[in-house]
């Protein structure tokens, strides 16, 4: 039988996982996948909340954080794609010329 | 069917969100203006954005002690939001002043420009009139979307890119914790009203204790700390602050900042109300934490947008102190002191935008060596807007401080009013020591390239006029943010 405690185990480990990849990985496309699995681990955790309470607030929140996640999946690739063009690289170690 | 439409358009309420829905229409409309409009002209975009800036404001003032509650009670529209709507709008007509022959001189006159700072204030607006977390959400990715679309405005210039690309990975990072804390809230208390929620918590208080409500409230604050640029979440901030355009860097640091704010005040004291005592004890470390790396580090900083980078990470600091004092007093000096910021740090960082030379290579303190008698006005100017910063009388950098603190005194957190205090006396000598530059060391260069472009004086002019009228006749605004209070 899998309740919701499943679900929200399983969506924090996720969210973990993403967490975890922001913070270590190196590649900016990676970074941004990373992003992306912390927002759907949220949504998970949305979905399985709104069954468990039979409350459709949770699945309408869904689908604003998966626009609000198009959109900003749209400028971030936009930014990358400049960044990339000036320093033929989208490395986060590049990111290098703002510090004190 | 037709009785379920009538429902829902009795909870809809189109004057709660008026404002905001100005706001947009105009700039979608100035979207397409610019699009067939001749390539490098962009002055009448700006003109048509503080024509769109200015009905908005109207229309938000007519709403002023008749608050608009509307969609089933998800967004008001009462003092508070009207308080901050106009520190939003202020930041904007600012910034778009200082914005025109900035983007000509830097080579970027692109119409775009203007739209997105119109949106970027529609999403403040809501985040200070949401009542919900699902508008507060939506209006925090409205702003941050055209925030990092501004803050890489350059396409050409790496450290714009780099800043835009910064931005845009923290936010997002943030926003991660900021709706997964939204969730555990939700599945506690079955809403995501911020309302239901204090009521289900003060109904049962049990719920304090629970793992998830403890855990969603942490992630939501600190998704919203990312964004005021706290310590410790503030590592993006003098980055993005550094390499964005500079008139976007003076409306960042005051407009959405002050945003993040007003909805961080009405989700913790009305929301999370029931454990106001962890509030307190958490915020009385981050306010401290913030203002001492903040000053600290701005002292050893040569560059000075970096350096004002670092003095809006204090005054981020003082700001929360109004937080921990948790009374009237203190409420209302966040909104005084955030209109006050706008007024002072948007001016300092409109004698940066006129001083600067192409690429903003000149920006440092030997930079700025002679140029208090070479521009007497600018130099004035400047010398006005960093004794507001310092927190001198008579200007309303002053006043905002003296609120804050008076707030803290009353609550009786004497010291955190202390550490508070000998902060702005450290941030007296990274202030001074500019306008040391300016006026005791000898000019390296004439500072021909200044010129004193017309909306950038008047800017300035404004920014100047708020500075020093709140900060001798400072009842008559704090009156209203006291009405503005809850």
């Amino acid at each position: 039988m899998i309740t919701v405690y499943h679900y929200l185990i399983l969506s924090a480990i996720i969210f973990s996982i993403g967490t975890f990849g922001v913070l270590t990985r190196k590649n900016a496309i990676v970074i941004f996948m990373c992003i992306e699995l912390m927002l759907n681990a949220v949504n998970l955790t949305f979905i399985a909340l709104s069954r468990h309470l039979q409350n459709m607030d949770g699945q309408i929140f869904v689908f604003f954080v998966m626009t609000v996640a198009a959109a900003e999946a749209a400028v971030g690739l936009a930014l990358m794609i400049t960044f990339y063009r000036n320093r033929e690289s989208i490395d986060s170690d590049d990111f290098n010329l703002l510090k004190w | 069917m037709e009785n379920l439409g009538q429902i829902a358009m009795q909870n809809v309420n189109m004057a709660a969100i008026m404002p905001s829905l100005v706001l947009s229409g105009f700039g979608m409309v100035l979207l397409l203006i610019s699009v067939f409009s001749k390539r490098g002209r962009t002055a009448h975009v700006a003109w048509m954005s503080i024509v769109a800036l200015v009905v908005t404001a109207i229309v938000t003032v007519s709403g002023w002690n008749n608050p608009q509650e509307g969609f089933a009670g998800s967004v008001i529209l009462d003092n508070f939001a009207i308080f901050f709507s106009m520190i939003f709008i202020i930041a904007a007509v600012l910034t778009i002043l200082i914005s025109d022959s900035y983007l000509q001189r830097e080579g970027y006159p692109v119409g775009e420009y203007y739209p997105l700072i119109l949106f970027c204030t529609a999403g403040a607006m809501w985040m200070a009139s949401g009542t919900d977390l699902m508008t507060i959400f939506l209006g925090l990715e409205v702003l941050s979307v055209s925030l990092y679309v501004l803050a890489g405005f350059f396409r050409g210039d790496v450290r714009s890119n780099e800043a835009g690309l910064k931005y845009f990975f923290l936010g997002a990072f943030s926003t991660g914790f900021l709706l997964y804390g939204i969730a555990l809230l939700y599945g506690v208390s079955g809403s995501t009203k911020i309302a239901v929620i204090a009521q289900h918590v003060s109904q049962m208080p049990a719920i304090m204790e629970n793992p998830m409500f403890i855990a969603g409230s942490i992630l939501l604050l600190i998704g919203f700390l990312f964004k005021i640029g706290a310590a410790p979440f503030h590592m993006w901030a003098p980055d993005v602050y550094q390499g964005a355009p500079t008139p976007i860097t003076a409306f960042m640091s005051a407009g959405p900042k002050a945003a993040a704010l007003a909805a961080l005040l009405r989700i913790s004291i009305i929301g999370l109300g029931s454990i106001q005592a962890d509030i307190t004890a958490l915020f009385w470390v981050l306010a401290v934490l913030t203002m001492i790396i903040g000053n600290f580090i701005a002292l050893s900083q040569t560059n000075i947008k970096r350096m004002l980078a670092y003095s809006s990470i204090a005054h981020a600091g003082y700001a929360m102190v109004g937080i921990v004092a948790w009374n009237q007093i203190g409420l209302s000096a966040i909104m005084f002191y955030m209109l006050v910021y706008t007024f002072m740090n948007i001016g300092a960082f409109a004698v940066l935008v006129l001083a600067g030379k192409k690429g903003e290579e000149n920006l440092t303190l030997e930079g700025f060596a002679g140029f208090g008698f070479k521009r007497p006005f600018l130099g004035v100017a400047m010398c006005i807007f960093l004794f507001a910063l310092m927190g001198l009388p008579p200007t309303a950098g002053f006043t905002g401080k003296f609120f804050v603190f008076a707030g803290a005194l009353k609550a009786g957190y004497v010291w955190l009013a202390i550490i508070g205090v000998l902060n702005s006396a450290v941030s007296l000598y990274y202030y001074l020591r500019v306008i040391v530059y300016m006026y005791f060391k000898d000019p390296q260069e004439n500072f021909a390239w200044v010129k004193l472009e017309v909306p950038a004086v008047v800017s300035i002019v404004l920014a100047l006029a708020g500075v020093l009228y709140l900060g001798i006749f400072p009842g008559p605004v704090m009156e209203l943010a006291k009405m503005a209070g809850f």
